[in-house]
């Protein structure tokens, strides 16, 4: 009998170690949130948001710059990765079935996962520097959405893909069936009927790629001035952080924070955002 | 003879979706033409040497201290990140009540929204202090003697970055166990149940050995994010250059491939020292790659055994 109460104990034990697992990992979460927003909320201001960094010292000024470079940068990525991303996901769901679509899957998987600073040391090589052979943007919005955009296609494609696997298929043969050709099926009745999925994963790529830093260390190098046009460096939110929080003047590293307060709260809403409306979706659609 | 709208359409977009191919093949193509005039003049040396001297009048450039770096605080982070990552995922699957499955495992996956240079930044000015205190001080005055122990708890080192990476493949490595061990076929469950294991018997002696090479795979995957990570680690590693950087301690500053980058590349001033960043990257991109490979091998072929086996 003592044998069966070991075992119980163990098994006990094993449940209160599992909590203990959960709790370490949700620590860092909540003092990630708690400093950011203790040490960010203060700098926070109409001011702060809208003008120019200062030197520091008595002059800190604020993160214009950065929103506005951020907001750019996310726009153009957006213009050149989801069409690219979505159509190449289009491609993997309806015609999957070919080893070439298989070999693209997986080449497309491996891009997922790669590192972020080795995608802005090719886009500096292959498009920023003004040699025979670049492209010769020089550090620029355009360049840094490029290398955006790298980092947003897979991720697009991947989920624009598992979206309009799960389109039901009698709908692709009832609109055959109408005598609309495969394209138009595919263009006017699929993609409608994943819109709600596409938008989910276009949204968490958004997120994804509004935080990245590594790519544009190289390719827009940062600007304490807002736009300045399409040949220019340009200023971007998690840059500002980056090099705000290098900084020894204690004012420059609370406009890391505020920075910080500011990009964690677009990611974070972006992504409860959008859990919270796929969550709904899919408990209207079980009770139907 | 008119061509078809379905024929333009599949082609169009079998085109597009070569866009992933692409991206890989230029890239590879670049960092392979971009490091070679660092190669052809250190050879070997390159991957062997320890010193780095971008000074035009002595330049010198040696690559293993940041490959050790890297291999260091990526091995620190699954040590400490895939146990925890795998306690999450057993809970989650097998004993979690389902009211709290949800919001749980919701929390563990906001920590992979968070942005890499966030963490550098709770790194940098809060964690650092957490680890210093906490960790490295008593482990250095108690168990010093250990060479990995020597050195002076600052908090910007080998150890705050190894740890910052735990956390920050937890999300990856745990919600993928957690799939693997989904994919583990209910009736080996039952029958363990039947002969009167406890909970614990039947997930520690039958459900993860079912699916152990899948939690390998998660955690080789989980390895890949680690090598590849770069904000974080370059804000807390301490950044020191050739043989400060081989990380013989814990207790020290170092620097890994993808830091070394991102914090000096911006001042490679001659052509050849930022060959020498290039030839950096592609032993990342290598490293990265393979790594990627094998752990997708791995986590595909078991979950696709899954679906034969369940029959």
């Amino acid at each position: 009998m003592s044998n069966y109460a070991v075992r119980r104990f163990k098994d006990r034990l094993f449940f209160f170690l599992g909590i203990a697992c959960i709790v370490l990992a949700v620590l860092p979460l909540g003092s990630i949130l708690l400093e950011v927003i203790v040490k960010g909320l203060p700098t926070l201001s109409l001011n702060f948001l809208t003008t120019v960094p200062g030197p520091g010292g008595a002059n800190v000024g604020g993160i214009g710059p950065a929103i506005q470079g951020s907001l750019i940068l996310i726009g153009l990525t957006s213009l050149i990765g989801i069409p690219l991303g979505v159509l190449s996901g289009i491609y993997l769901a309806e015609y999957g079935d070919a080893p070439y679509a298989r070999v693209m899957r997986s080449l497309n998987d491996v891009l997922t996962e790669f590192p972020s600073i080795v995608v802005g040391l090719t886009v500096f090589l292959v498009v920023v520097l003004k040699v025979s052979g670049s492209v010769g943007l020089g550090f620029s919005p355009l360049s840094g959405a490029i290398a955006l955009s790298f980092i947003l296609i897979p991720i697009v494609a991947r989920t624009a893909e598992e979206a309009i696997k799960l389109v039901p298929n009698a709908l692709r043969e009832a609109s055959m069936a109408l005598g609309v050709r495969k394209w138009r099926t595919t263009l006017s009745i699929v993609l409608s009927v994943a819109k709600a999925g596409l938008v989910t994963g276009i949204l968490l790529a958004v997120a994804r790629v509004a935080g990245e830093t590594a790519p544009l260390i190289l390719t827009v190098l940062g600007n304490t001035h807002f736009f300045e046009g399409f040949n220019e460096p340009l200023a971007a939110l998690p840059l500002q952080i980056y090099q705000d929080a290098l900084s020894a003047d204690p004012g420059i590293q609370a406009r890391a924070w505020g920075a910080a307060l500011i990009l964690i709260l677009v990611v974070l809403s972006l992504n409860i955002v959008v859990r919270l409306a796929t969550r709904g979706r899919m408990g209207n659609s079980g009770r139907k | 003879m008119k061509i078809s709208g379905d024929r333009i359409f599949n082609v169009v977009s079998a085109v597009v979706a070569a866009t992933a191919a692409v991206i890989l093949a230029i890239t590879a193509y670049t960092l392979a033409t971009g490091s070679a005039p660092i190669l052809q003049k250190e050879g070997l040396s390159f991957f062997t040497g320890i010193m780095w001297n971008p000074n035009p009048a002595h330049e010198v450039f040696g690559a293993l201290p940041y490959l050790e770096g890297t291999l260091v605080t990526s091995a620190i982070a699954l040590i400490i990140g895939v146990p925890l990552s795998l306690g999450i995922a057993i809970f989650l699957s097998e004993m979690s009540p389902a009211t709290v499955r949800v919001p749980i495992s919701y929390l563990v996956e906001l920590l992979a929204a968070v942005p890499s240079v966030i963490y550098g930044l709770w790194g940098l000015f809060v964690f650092r202090f957490y680890v210093k205190d906490y960790l490295e001080i008593p482990l250095n005055k108690y168990l010093g003697w250990i060479p990995a122990f020597k050195g002076t708890p600052y908090g910007l080192d080998v150890l705050t970055a190894g740890l910052i990476l735990a956390i920050m493949i937890i999300p990856t490595v745990s919600s993928i166990s957690r799939e693997v061990l989904r994919a583990v076929p209910n009736p080996i469950r039952e029958g363990a149940y039947s002969i009167g294991a406890t909970r614990w018997e039947v997930v520690s002696k039958w459900v993860v050995s079912y699916g152990r090479s899948g939690i390998f795979g998660a955690a080789i995957l989980g390895l890949g994010r680690a090598v590849g990570e770069t904000m974080a680690v370059t804000m807390v590693i301490g950044n020191s250059v050739g043989p400060d950087a081989i990380p013989t301690s814990l207790l020290k500053p170092s620097q890994t491939m993808a830091s070394l980058i991102a914090s000096n590349v911006r001042d490679a001033s001659d052509p050849l020292s930022f060959s020498a960043y290039i030839g950096v990257g592609l032993m990342l991109l290598i490293l990265g790659l393979s790594i990627n490979v094998i752990a997708q091998v791995m986590v595909t072929r078991l979950l696709k055994v899954k679906g034969g086996a369940v029959e």
